[in-house]
């Protein structure tokens, strides 16, 4: 069992002494051998055999500039970063009710969360001439949120056909979106379109007017927080048949997705194409612009809201991906928590926040990072790497070598089969719909009773172990005032 | 020891009472009954504030914006007055008329103001006489130490002090004026040793509001207002109620109703059951997001045409009504209505979200106040200003 279980080859059968071989240097630490093992004869450890302490000189440290020296690469990795910098939402704490305002039970009373995402109108103009109330202009194109969490963008390529079938019925279950990433649209897919953002990235994958007809909303995408200013590379291995039909690729060949998306330069240029795209779509889909989190995001922000972005998603320093250089991922953004509060800020200072619904991705982990990202004011949020974590993923970090063995991260047949979509999708919604009735609790707990009322209201939030100018970044007040 | 006018704290939370009636019919009444009124439900409040508004007060002096202003030193009145000086003509400045009251020692200086708009000065800066006016009580409100505007409208007035409700309205007199629709307010802080500025009305031009109840929403209500240059100095709920009413009916010239649709919207599901009628609920919904106000609430607003009581959403604070004639009477307990008007016509409780609304009647309106307004259709939903103004 755990041999064929491994496509790391950790483990081998030796028929001529009948026994089971491990190699632990080989080992990701995904544990699917444990959690398979008929006879609960295997447990993963850290293997205690290490080098000589040095605080400077960690194993890590050491051990990539062993892998560098051999081959003279750079190194890759796969999910979110993880090294140990601070993650706010840890130093905040959420409000609630007691006696002047009565806190308010979500089994008894209406509790809503659902979201509108999109553009909006500075002011509700009516006519008054006819017999009911009709809306002088109709309101810009929407989407519809049952609940203010959407799966954020990963590419069929970066993960298997079963995970994008899984996470396309999910949303569509769920009342909410998924988002193609980059790798074009499957055609068995194309029925989820009204639950499916498409993305147009730098390497323009799989990008044709049914795909763009099919989807209720296109996002531009620019930046990712695992990898900010750097492109993308599916390698050729992973190019099979299906994907480069939907990539509109030659099969076997690489898959570059450029840094910059050659045809924007500069604001005016991106302004170009998202009217491109709002004319192919003849005006019936929000255009959202996805960024890194970085350092000057409040004025890139405010500058794609002018440039005409109905949804700006904001993906943080911590969010996941397929693949990405190392020392990109761990060293280069912005948490999304200081990203988030400085863009909310701004575009309110400017009077153009509603012009733009802000969407916030990057290492979400549970319903009160939800919560607490909402209440410094950003109108739904991204979830990746949680929603994989639901379908299977042990978070080994290996989404790069295709070799993923729950299924999820790979195009190998054999491998892929192991996801079941019927049971994926049933984890995804069961996620969803726990961390919905959770942050139901937490707004009946603060006495209020439909999201907007906690959307950028930052008094609901008191942060704790947080200095000044940190605090003043999140525009919160310490606990106990 | 001296009561402070203006705050010190980040946010304060209150109970309260609340009362008022319109006369529909324009008849104009003396302050007793609505002291009366406030005065059976004392037990609501703690002494630590009370106020009235009185519409139709200054009938001789009806152009004229009214500005009542509390000081708490002579240094403070001087600033302002030179503010006042430098942007407005000053017809009359004399001292609110006050007695001695056994509940409220030490009062700051009250004065009063009636005061016109150069029109000049309208004509260089193109915005309109509400929007200069609102501009000038921002300034002095947030810029000037010790000096706090509480009344700004034309022929009407608010009253507000640190006491009983009932030894507020004596303290000011309020048997000696003559009204149309009277609102008055006793209030239950609890955490706060009370200050003159936080009890209510809290008024900007002729709305007055006064509230009972906590606003849950109020980090995300004050926020939505700054984004259209409003200052919430005050950090009570009931600036933002005011605050927000002004937004909504004098700037995005919104009927009285949407605006209260805005502030207590139906659920999702109501506004889905009901479909195509209710599109523009929706959409009101999904741009007034963060006008919902949410968490218990009750309020009367008071504008120089109109009455209206409103409650949140789902009605976590008393609110009664009554009807006798031409008479319109809302309060927190029909108690307070019954103390005046010993057998009404009609009492029922306003149903939750749901504006209960009295208006003066079409043609006393124009004896009361300049011909800026005019509402026609008695049957449609009304616009507080029909006139489209600059923003």
């Amino acid at each position: 069992m755990c041999v064929r279980q491994c496509a790391f080859k950790g483990h081998s059968y030796d028929p001529e002494t009948d026994e089971v071989i491990s190699k632990e240097e080989l080992c990701v630490g995904c544990h699917r051998c444990v959690t398979l093992c008929p006879t609960n004869a295997l447990t993963v450890r850290q293997n205690p055999l290490d080098f000589r302490p040095n605080g400077n000189w960690t194993p890590w440290a050491i051990r990539n500039i062993f892998k560098q020296a051999e081959t003279g690469g750079v190194l890759l990795t796969g999910m979110g970063n993880d090294r140990p910098y601070p993650v706010y939402w840890d130093h905040l704490l959420l409000n609630a009710s007691q006696v002047t305002n009565p806190s308010i039970d979500p089994l008894r009373e209406p509790m809503e969360l659902r979201t509108y995402l999109g553009r909006k109108p500075k002011k509700l103009e009516l006519d008054y001439t006819q017999e009911t109330l009709k809306l002088k202009t109709p309101l810009p194109p929407q989407l519809k949120l049952e609940t203010p969490i959407l799966f954020s963008a990963m590419s069929y390529g970066a993960i298997s056909y079963n995970a994008c079938e899984s996470l396309a019925r999910a949303a569509e279950k769920l009342g909410t979106y998924y988002n193609t990433g980059e790798g074009g649209l499957h055609p068995n897919l194309y029925k989820y379109g009204k639950n499916t953002i498409v993305q147009v990235a730098s390497g323009r994958f799989g990008v044709h007017k049914e795909y763009l007809d099919t989807a209720a909303a296109i996002e531009i995408k620019i930046g990712q927080g695992a990898k900010p200013g750097i492109g993308g590379h599916l390698p050729g291995e992973k190019v099979v048949e299906d994907i480069s039909k939907t990539r509109m690729i030659p099969k076997g060949t690489d898959a570059l997705s450029p840094a910059p998306q050659h045809d924007i330069y500069s604001i005016e240029d991106l302004r170009m194409l998202i009217f491109a795209l709002k004319e192919a779509t003849r005006y019936t889909k929000p255009i959202s612009v996805k960024i890194a989190a970085v350092h000057n995001s409040p004025a890139i922000a405010s500058g794609m809201v002018r440039a005409g972005a109905d949804i700006i998603a904001l993906d943080g320093f911590r969010g996941g991906t397929g693949a990405s250089p190392m020392v990109i991922r761990d060293n280069v953004g912005i948490p999304i928590e200081f990203a988030l509060a400085s863009v909310d800020q701004r575009l309110r200072e400017e009077g153009i926040r509603h012009q733009a619904s802000i969407i916030v991705a990057g290492g979400f982990r549970n319903s009160a990072d939800v919560s607490k990202a909402i209440a410094l004011g950003a109108d739904a949020v991204y979830i990746g790497t949680a929603s994989l974590i639901a379908m299977g993923c042990h978070v080994c970090q290996k989404c790069y070598t295709g070799k993923c063995n729950w299924g999820i991260a790979t195009q190998d047949p054999y491998l892929e089969k192991r996801l079941n979509p019927d049971i994926a999708t049933e984890r995804l919604v069961n996620l969803i719909n726990a961390w919905s009735h959770e942050i139901k609790e937490m707004l009946g707990g603060m006495g209020i009773n439909a999201i907007e009322s906690l959307r950028g209201n930052r008094l609901a939030l008191r942060g704790i172990g947080l200095t000044d100018t940190e605090l003043e970044i999140l525009g919160v007040l310490p606990a106990g005032r | 020891m001296r009561r402070p006018i203006k705050p010190w704290f980040e946010k304060e939370i209150s109970g309260c009472s609340l009362t008022g009636f319109i006369n529909e019919d324009g008849r104009r009444v003396n302050g007793e009954a609505i002291i009366q009124s406030i005065g059976l439900m004392n037990e609501r409040s703690n002494g630590l504030g009370g106020g009235f508004a009185g519409y139709g007060i200054y009938p001789e002096m009806k152009d004229f914006y009214a500005f009542h202003i509390m000081y708490e030193d002579a240094q403070a009145k001087e600033e302002a007055e030179k503010v006042l000086n430098e942007f407005l003509l000053i017809e009359i400045q004399e001292k609110i008329p006050t007695r001695k009251t056994k509940g409220i020692p030490h009062p700051p200086l009250l004065m009063r103001y009636f005061l016109k708009v150069d029109e000049n000065r309208l004509y260089d800066l193109e915005i309109s006489e509400d929007d200069y006016i609102v501009h000038i009580v921002m300034k002095i409100n947030s810029q000037i130490k010790g000096a706090y505007i509480f009344s700004s409208g034309k022929n009407m007035g608010a009253f507000k002090a640190v006491g009983f409700p009932d030894e507020v309205g004596r303290f000011y007199r309020l048997e000696e004026y003559q009204g149309y629709t009277w609102i008055a307010h006793g209030r239950f802080p609890t955490n706060t040793p009370g200050w003159w500025g936080g009890a209510h009305p809290f008024t900007l031009l002729d709305f007055a509001v006064v509230h009972n109840g906590e606003i849950s929403s109020y980090g995300i209500n004050k926020r939505y207002l700054e984004m259209f240059g409003y200052q919430c100095t005050l950090k009570t709920d009931t600036e933002v109620m005011a605050y927000l009413f002004d937004l909504l009916l004098r700037r995005h010239q919104l009927p009285i109703e949407v605006a209260c649709k805005a502030l207590a919207p139906p659920t999702w599901e109501e506004i889905e059951h009901k479909g195509e009628e209710m599109e523009w609920v929706k959409a009101l919904r999904i741009i007034y997001g963060s006008v919902l106000v949410n968490g218990p609430f009750a309020i009367l607003l008071s504008h120089k045409n109109g009455l209206i009581g409103l409650n949140d959403r789902i009605k976590l604070r008393p609110l009664v009504a009554a009807r006798k004639g031409n008479t319109l009477y809302i309060a927190s307990e029909e108690a307070g209505i019954r103390e005046i008007c010993s057998s009404p016509d009609k009492v029922w409780a306003p149903k939750a979200g749901e504006p209960t609304i009295g208006w003066l009647k079409e043609d006393r309106q124009n004896e009361f106040e300049s011909p800026r307004t005019r509402i026609s259709d008695r049957e449609k939903p009304q616009s507080v200003y029909s006139v489209p103004g600059v923003c």
